[in-house]
């Protein structure tokens, strides 16, 4: 297993160097000038944008404004955006937010979307298996958008149960927002795993346990929710991974500084330092995520085996 | 110029549709009890979109950050309802005899926040750092005027590379003569001179800026009315607490005051609407319509300096002919496209200068006013070929696609000419291409001012020398009589010689018509039951120490 995750870590490092030149030269492709556009309808004066273009190589072609951008890295030293912000601090800045509002999202997500799994799949077209399969499909066929500024409007506004916006009053600011951004994955999460479940209590095993008279509790419990959470965790991961990436829609909305914030005014901005470094680390996350998932397999599922 | 304000109309234009709903929000016109005397103490929240830039007088040109510098610091001067300016602030007189060499004398006992005094020193010096290319503050071509800028540019080839560091730190034209006073030198003649100090640029910088900068960008130390009391965080803000040592009149009312970031003007909008945030002064487009019912007598409105116009590329042979465009111009029905397309929250232009300066007049453009018939007989004279659509350009996603369809729209009507719409461009393309003499037809462009004179509405933006890339004439407009109008009303004795003299320059430029003007923007605010006294300046920013906390 250790021989493993070092092999899978190692992958991970050419992977990281082509996302971020990619990245690198897609902002590089973007048309426009991103030094005009930030001095607006009166332009600065020639040296200061002289100055400003020297200072963050704009002049330079591609892979030399990359190889600069690439010996930074190797002290540590990120760039700055085009305010003389380094992109570190951003980061920092930005990213818990990000985790708190993935970690709200994904317990959430797990929590509510497995039991109403677990329930309807046990009871295969009962009241409350239809209830889920409704409440799913109408969830999932609504724009966050919407579902986000109706919310927002309806327990924020109106019924004042959670704050509007911001995040002044700490976890508790999450809840709405991490449940608008959960709930799509929710309603999949809840779907995965009432068919999973449904499957698994028609299998022999299933079976063979009812013969030999174990009690229905442990028989659901113990093994058919073990078998059948393996697509559910897979889902789950990879969703984490795809959080972290910071929700544009959801943070605006409910004004909450996370990453996905930073990234979308970066590419509107031009801003190529900032862009690399939190997309690389998007990258990076994915990745990772994924490693944990495939880990995970291999705890739930003895039959897997990495070495 | 309005960076912030065009993401966020862009925020507000992707996130529209749904936002009908929290329109209709709010129920309470609770009448506050507040009476005549203000009251001091207390805390308030305030709306205010993501600064552009550190929080460093020199490098702050647009109005999200300026908002902030602005409770922060106190300038030389400050200005009136009316755009005169008050001597209220750091400077005792600013005088010349020949309006060239300026002495400007300070007064006695102003303070920075961290104790050290407000002396000639820490304005020559902040100017000084300002305007040095090498310090990249957005803010360096204020001191153009002043003798010895160019030493401190640094030297550019053709290709805009940095080929020689600049020459000198200091510029010249400016002389520290003792503790309470300093010189100014101007390269030439600017009677407007005192007017333009009040600007953020102009505000003073204490020792401790220059050690270290960078934390003086995000925890700020001005002299004004209240103080930084921890870093500002982007994407959240800060609180600042009155400076109770402040030695203007116009000391903060509240103890303390909330900068609340807001990336989604439609957020912060819900938010005032819970009674979450006290004041908002950015109402998102689509609550124009209901929100002076909502908010009753806690909703205010002034004229603000933000003036749009539509641009004639001069360089094009299509629009060399005056007659043309001042055809186009008598085509355009302002007040139908302000009303119907901005439900009245802009009110049309006759005039290049805003309603907040002292000089503007209403009826300045004979060739704003409707008139088919005469439009239509000017184009004929002028041999216009209106077969050849007229392409509309204008900046993608910033909100203008609605209002320059309709400009479109009437002079399809009105004269007869089809109309494409160029507005796939975002700002950072759309700028460049007007510098490039790209324009194939009209465009919209704008402009806010930076100091309340009539000159800031002329010379920047039509002197032959303000053509691309040095300044913001795209339409590359170019009239002798024009430039000496403007250089002599700058040169004016008195503030009614110059005004007659940049209203007959306005006259000029209205009868070549290179531009043809728009609308006037409105500034809008509400506040929440908790606050009194919500002034907006003629800069459209909230004035932070007259805003009083009810029962605090």
């Amino acid at each position: 297993m250790g021989r493993y995750v070092a092999r899978r870590l190692l992958l991970t490092i050419p992977v990281l160097i082509g996302a971020s030149f990619l990245i690198f030269a897609m902002v590089y492709a973007l048309p426009g000038d991103p030094i005009r556009a930030l001095a607006g309808d009166r332009p600065l004066a020639p040296a200061v944008v002289a100055q400003l273009r020297a200072q963050f190589n704009l002049d330079d072609p591609l892979v030399i404004q990359y190889g600069k951008y690439v010996a930074g890295l190797t002290h540590l030293d990120l760039g700055t955006d085009f305010h003389q912000r380094p992109v570190l601090e951003i980061i920092t800045d930005r990213l818990p937010v990000t985790v708190k509002l993935t970690v709200v999202a994904v317990l959430l997500e797990a929590s509510i979307g497995l039991v109403a799994g677990v329930f309807a799949g046990i009871r295969r077209n009962g009241y409350f298996d239809n209830l889920v399969l409704v409440s799913t499909t109408l969830i999932i066929s609504i724009p966050i958008l919407v579902l986000a500024f109706v919310s927002q409007y309806v327990l924020g506004l109106k019924f004042g149960w959670f704050p509007i916006a911001g995040i002044q009053q700490g976890w508790y600011s999450y809840l709405l927002p991490g449940l608008v951004l959960a709930s799509g994955s929710l309603a999949y999460v809840a779907r995965l795993t009432r068919t999973s479940i449904a499957e698994n209590m028609n299998a022999d095993y299933v079976r063979t346990a009812k013969a030999k008279g174990l009690p229905r509790r442990t028989i659901i419990v113990r093994h058919t929710l073990r078998n059948s959470l393996i697509p559910v965790i897979t889902f789950i991961g990879a969703d984490v991974g795809a959080l972290l990436g910071g929700a544009i829609v959801t943070e605006a909305v409910f004004n909450i500084p996370g990453i996905g914030r930073a990234v979308f005014d970066a590419v509107r901005g031009q801003e190529g330092a900032v862009v690399v470094g939190i997309v690389t680390l998007m990258v990076f996350f994915f990745i990772f995520f994924n490693l944990i998932v495939d880990v995970l397999y291999a705890v739930l599922d003895p039959r897997i085996r990495y070495d | 110029m309005n960076l912030s304000k065009r993401s966020g109309a862009l925020i507000a234009a992707g996130l529209a549709g749904t936002m009908v709903l929290s329109a209709c929000g709010g129920d309470d016109n609770k009448k506050n009890g507040n009476t005549a005397t203000p009251a001091s103490g207390g805390e308030f929240s305030i709306y205010v979109g993501e600064p552009e830039n550190p929080l460093v007088p020199g490098n702050t040109t647009e109005s999200e950050g300026s908002q902030v510098v602005d409770a922060l610091w106190t300038g030389l001067v400050q200005y009136k309802d009316d755009g005169s300016i008050d001597y209220s602030g750091v400077a005792d007189s600013i005088k010349s005899d020949d309006q060239t060499t300026w002495t400007v004398t300070l007064k006695d006992g102003w303070t920075f926040h961290d104790g050290t005094p407000v002396d000639a020193q820490s304005f020559v010096d902040a100017w000084n750092y300002t305007a040095l290319s090498t310090n990249a503050q957005g803010a360096s071509y204020f001191f153009a005027n002043v003798e010895g800028y160019d030493q401190l540019q640094a030297e550019t080839d053709d290709a805009g590379n940095v080929t020689k560091p600049p020459a000198a730190e200091q510029m010249s034209g400016l002389k520290v003569v003792d503790d309470k006073t300093f010189e100014v030198t101007l390269s030439k003649p600017f009677a407007q001179y005192p007017v333009t100090v009040g600007y953020t640029a102009f505000y003073p910088l204490p020792k401790a800026f220059f050690t270290d900068p960078e934390a003086a960008g995000k925890k700020p130390i001005g002299n004004g009315p209240y103080k930084a009391d921890e870093d500002f965080v982007p994407g959240q803000g800060f609180k600042v607490s009155r400076y109770e040592d402040y030695a203007g009149d116009n000391k903060g009312h509240a103890d303390t005051v909330e900068f609340r970031v807001y990336t989604d003007l439609n957020t912060a909008y819900t938010d005032i609407q819970g009674g979450n945030l006290d004041v908002d002064n950015q109402i998102p487009p689509d609550a124009i319509t209901s929100v002076k019912d909502e908010f009753g007598d806690r909703y205010g409105e002034r004229p603000s300096s933000s003036f749009t116009y539509m641009g004639f590329p001069l360089y094009d042979p299509r629009y060399a002919d005056k007659r043309v465009r001042q055809a186009f111009s008598m085509a355009i029905d302002r007040k139908a496209i302000t009303d119907a397309i901005f439900s009245g929250s802009r009110t049309p232009a006759y005039s290049v200068i805003s309603p907040v300066v002292n000089g503007s007049r209403d009826d300045a453009c004979k060739y704003c006013q409707v008139d088919v018939k005469k439009a239509n007989q000017l184009l004929d004279e002028a041999g216009f070929d209106r077969n050849q659509p007229v392409e509309l350009w204008f900046n993608a996603g910033a909100g203008h696609d609605a209002w320059v369809e309709a400009v479109g729209n009437q002079l399809r009507e009105n004269l007869g000419v089809e109309f494409t719409l160029q507005g796939n461009l975002d700002f950072s393309e759309y700028l460049p291409k007007g510098d490039e003499k790209g324009y194939t037809g009209p465009f919209r462009l704008g402009w806010s001012m930076d100091y309340p004179s009539p000159q800031n509405y002329l010379e920047p933006l039509y002197s032959t020398k303000a053509q691309p890339p040095a300044g913001s004439n795209s339409a590359f407009y170019s009239n002798p009589q024009f430039d000496d109008l403007v250089s002599q009303g700058n040169q004016a004795t008195s503030d009614e010689e110059a005004i007659k003299l940049y209203q007959e320059a306005e006259d000029v430029l209205l009868e070549d018509m290179p531009v043809m003007p728009m609308f006037f923007g409105l500034e809008q605010s509400v506040w929440s039951d908790k606050v009194d006294n919500v002034v907006v300046d003629i800069f459209g920013r909230v004035d932070i120490a007259g805003v009083t906390v009810v029962n605090p």
